[in-house]
């Protein structure tokens, strides 16, 4: 390459994935320490069996038959949680005439774990826990609205999740809270330029190509950066954010109240 | 009265030759010698030995800085737009998708007259409604089409001539390439390489359109090669052919690169070479008899079509003068053949390559498949692919896009012929450093590069032919699908997806110019002079931006 005495930081490639083409695209099966933040494959594969003989009827093969629901991508009409999901089931939904099924908690556990591995058996499928403690550990605890914004309130220096309940799904969000090292989006990584006036510039990467550079600084400032006038420029693998501490039924609700957010209704 | 003042003002714009009746005329002694009138573009590829050099120097590295924009053209229609404009005597002709064809005066950018082809609503094709320009001889034009036919226009009227049937659009037959005249014919190949099509390549009468000849890029029962498939697997093979060919009138051989065999990424379904899949064929430009042949990528797993430009090279080669092609491949690897026989000379990989280990002494891959699951280096979109390379005399270096750390894993299954739909065999997904980045597509729909270089990057290469190394490379942020364009006054132009358009130092590499014209690049500049002002033509976006020095 040509090299004009500016510093590329090389960046090696942080575990490998891929985003299928002409395939669905469906997340792609990771094994990663999970602990007990998830389901296991023994419960997936006893749900796939439930809802073969009590769900499949109305809901369809591919979960898409009721209007407004797609058991299989995670959209309801207004359940969020495991338990929200629990308890319809359990109980039924008269308005939508869901009758109530009397399943034992093993089975339940099962159709919940096969809709969340989003019917793949070989799937992921990731606890969610509840909304409202979801929301109170967002914005205290779990540290997340010092650089998170949501529904306008919030700093700009990380991306805004307002809708980052209709665009991740439970395990992207769960892999981005454990290990947000290898969920970091390649855009979003930190950049730290240094103008040749000497001036520091810090901020999230929002687009670039060869002769420039534009981002949101660490003041919540859009800049658009010349290369060939910096001193400096470097583009960081690490994300800002350090792996949760939060306990497993912490992390499901916290991805509960994520999975909330669907940006403007 | 009209029309006469045309032609009028098209002789004076012309300008060069005492005949009027004679100036609007190429003829094929004409495009033989393209070479001596540098101030038109009459070929796909400028000329015959496919250099994309022009012998214009009026712009040089002096006065780089200098070029203003003159005129701009906007597509009317939506999607990457691949033409390649061919410039007569001061009149452009440029197609427009899907199957537009348009007359444009190459100085202000104003139109003549557009003549539009609605393609078959059974047409089908893998990857949008390309269509990469004409051909002229005479005073016609010719278009292939989206639903294979091939339409002879009038040049100077717009009006058609005579319109035929090449091959069948209801099994996704189609034409994405300029054609390219040889003497009295008009030479085009079919794509349709995802969809089970038999390719070829054929020959029709530039007068009438009848056929004179035509060449399968599968050999058929009872023709040598046909053993390298088995069943009737040869009757859906694919092997289109999307790319303009070359010619060398010294031999009579026309050269014409071959695409994927289908389907597409399965390749144990198909087993055997499958020729002529991914090779070069030397073809009689009189009969379409093969000549010979060299196949790049045997029983090809990745869907590295073959389709590059052929690029005829004269030169030096270990003390004696020969007659070269030089061919930098979708698979990964520069090759340079004796273009007289096929001999393979030399072969080096420009990016990284893992499907193969390397070369046997006759050119042919060591296979190193990879494990299931496991990225294959280059990825599906190649190390370089369809885009236009350009060869200059002065350096003598070769000049193309490429790739670069770019991957994908391959997911091979059974397909099922059925006839006009796709045949893919399976899929794949690009390598991406983190689960659901997003990854490169086939072109570029937004304005931010949120995949970034860590998905692959692009390069312009400055290969060295004689030792199949890199002298220079230009990298950029995001992957290019530009073409290359070299004049006289050793500029390189070209451009990428990111919008930018370059100059560079031919020798070094060196950046001396840029606009940003703010949409993909995926077709090559060319240049061309009117009235003693040479101008540089590209495609943007939508876009066709004309330069020349400020006045």
């Amino acid at each position: 390459m040509r090299d004009d005495g500016r510093t590329f930081a090389r960046l090696g490639l942080l575990g490998f994935c891929a985003v299928a083409w002409l395939l669905p695209a469906a997340e792609q099966g990771h094994a990663q320490a999970s602990g007990d933040h998830q389901y296991t494959s023994e419960d997936i594969e006893a749900g796939s069996r439930v809802y073969t003989s009590e769900c499949a009827l109305c809901h369809g093969a591919n979960g898409d038959d009721v209007d407004g629901v797609n058991l299989r991508l995670g959209q309801f009409r207004s359940s969020v949680s495991d338990d929200d999901l629990r308890g319809v089931i359990t109980t039924g939904l008269a308005s939508a005439r869901m009758p109530a099924f009397d399943l034992n908690s093993d089975e339940l556990n099962g159709v919940i774990a096969y809709i969340r591995a989003g019917f793949d058996p070989s799937g992921v499928a990731v606890k969610v826990g509840d909304v409202a403690r979801g929301q109170d550990l967002f914005e205290g605890q779990g540290d997340c609205s010092s650089c998170h914004r949501v529904n306008g309130r919030g700093p700009r220096t990380a991306p805004d999740l307002s809708d980052i309940g209709a665009v991740r799904t439970p395990a992207a969000l769960q892999r981005a809270i454990l290990d947000p090292i290898t969920a970091l989006l390649p855009i979003n990584r930190p950049v730290r330029a240094v103008t040749r006036g000497g001036e520091t510039i810090q901020g999230r990467r929002l687009n670039e190509d060869t002769y420039t550079v534009q981002l949101i600084d660490s003041e919540g400032r859009l800049r658009s950066l010349v290369k060939a006038d910096l001193a400096e420029y470097e583009v960081s693998n690490t994300p800002t954010m350090e792996p949760t501490t939060l306990s497993s039924d912490q992390v499901a609700d916290l991805i509960g109240y994520l999975l909330s957010l669907r940006g403007m209704q | 009265m009209k029309p006469l003042r045309t032609l009028l003002s098209l002789f004076v714009l012309g300008g060069l030759l005492a005949s009027a009746e004679l100036d609007a005329q190429v003829t094929y002694d004409r495009i033989l010698a393209a070479d001596d009138e540098p101030e038109n573009w009459l070929t796909y590829n400028g000329n015959y030995s496919s250099q994309r050099h022009s012998g214009l120097e009026q712009i040089t590295r002096d006065n780089v800085d200098d070029l203003e924009m003159k005129w701009m053209l906007q597509n009317q229609t939506f999607g990457a737009w691949q033409s390649n404009p061919i410039v007569v005597d001061g009149i452009m002709y440029i197609t427009e998708r899907p199957n537009d064809v348009m007359a444009v005066d190459a100085v202000t950018g104003r139109v003549f007259w557009l003549y539009r082809h609605t393609p078959s609503e059974d047409a089908s094709v893998c990857c949008g409604a390309n269509n990469r320009g004409v051909a002229i001889l005479g005073d016609k034009v010719f278009m292939g089409t989206l639903d294979a036919r091939l339409i002879a226009i009038d040049a100077i009227n717009g009006k058609p001539l005579w319109d035929i049937e090449v091959a069948d659009v209801n099994l996704a037959y189609s034409i994405t390439m300029a054609p390219l005249i040889i003497k009295d014919k008009v030479v085009v190949g079919v794509g349709g390489g995802e969809f089970g099509i038999r390719g070829f390549i054929a020959a029709y009468d530039a007068e009438t359109g009848e056929e004179a000849w035509r060449f399968y890029t599968i050999p058929g029962p009872g023709e040598p090669g046909h053993d390298t498939w088995q069943g009737d697997d040869w009757e859906h093979g694919g092997a289109p052919v999307w790319i303009t060919g070359s010619y060398d009138p010294e031999l009579n051989l026309t050269y014409w690169g071959v695409g994927n065999p289908g389907p597409d990424w399965n390749a144990g379904q198909r087993p055997g070479d499958n020729l002529y899949s991914d090779a070069v064929v030397a073809l009689d430009a009189d009969t379409g008899e093969l000549v010979w042949h060299f196949q790049f990528t045997p029983n090809d797993g990745y869907d590295y079509d073959s389709v590059q430009v052929p690029v005829l090279v004269d030169m030096d080669w270990d003390g004696r003068p020969r007659k070269l092609m030089l061919w930098a491949n979708r698979n990964g690897y520069f090759y340079a053949l004796d273009r007289e026989t096929g001999e393979f000379l030399l072969g080096e990989p420009f990016v990284k390559v893992n499907w193969s280990s390397g070369l046997d002494e006759n050119g042919r891959p060591i296979p190193t498949p990879q494990p299931a699951g496991s990225p294959t280096w280059p990825g599906n979109q190649g190390g370089t692919n369809w885009y236009p390379p350009s060869y200059s005399p002065s350096t003598g270096l070769f000049y193309f896009a490429a790739w670069e750390n770019y991957a994908t894993i391959y997911e091979p299954e059974d397909s099922e012929y059925r006839p006009g739909r796709f045949f893919l065999g399976g899929g794949f997904s690009v390598l991406a450093p983190v689960p659901g980045a997003p990854t490169i597509g086939i072109g570029r729909t937004t304005p931010i590069n949120n995949w970034t270089d860590e998905v692959g990057y692009g390069a312009v290469i400055a290969m060295d032919p004689r030792s199949g190394g890199a002298a220079w490379k230009f990298r950029q942020f995001d992957v290019s699908d530009g073409g290359m364009l070299t004049t006289a006054s050793d500029l390189l132009f070209t451009g990428g997806r990111e919008g930018h358009f370059h100059a560079l130092d031919a020798w070094t590499g060196e950046l001396l110019w840029k606009a940003s014209l703010g949409g993909q690049i995926v077709m090559a500049p060319v240049t061309f002079m009117v009235d003693g002002q040479q101008y540089v033509s590209v495609i943007s976006g939508h876009t066709l931006v004309t330069f020349a020095l400020r006045d």
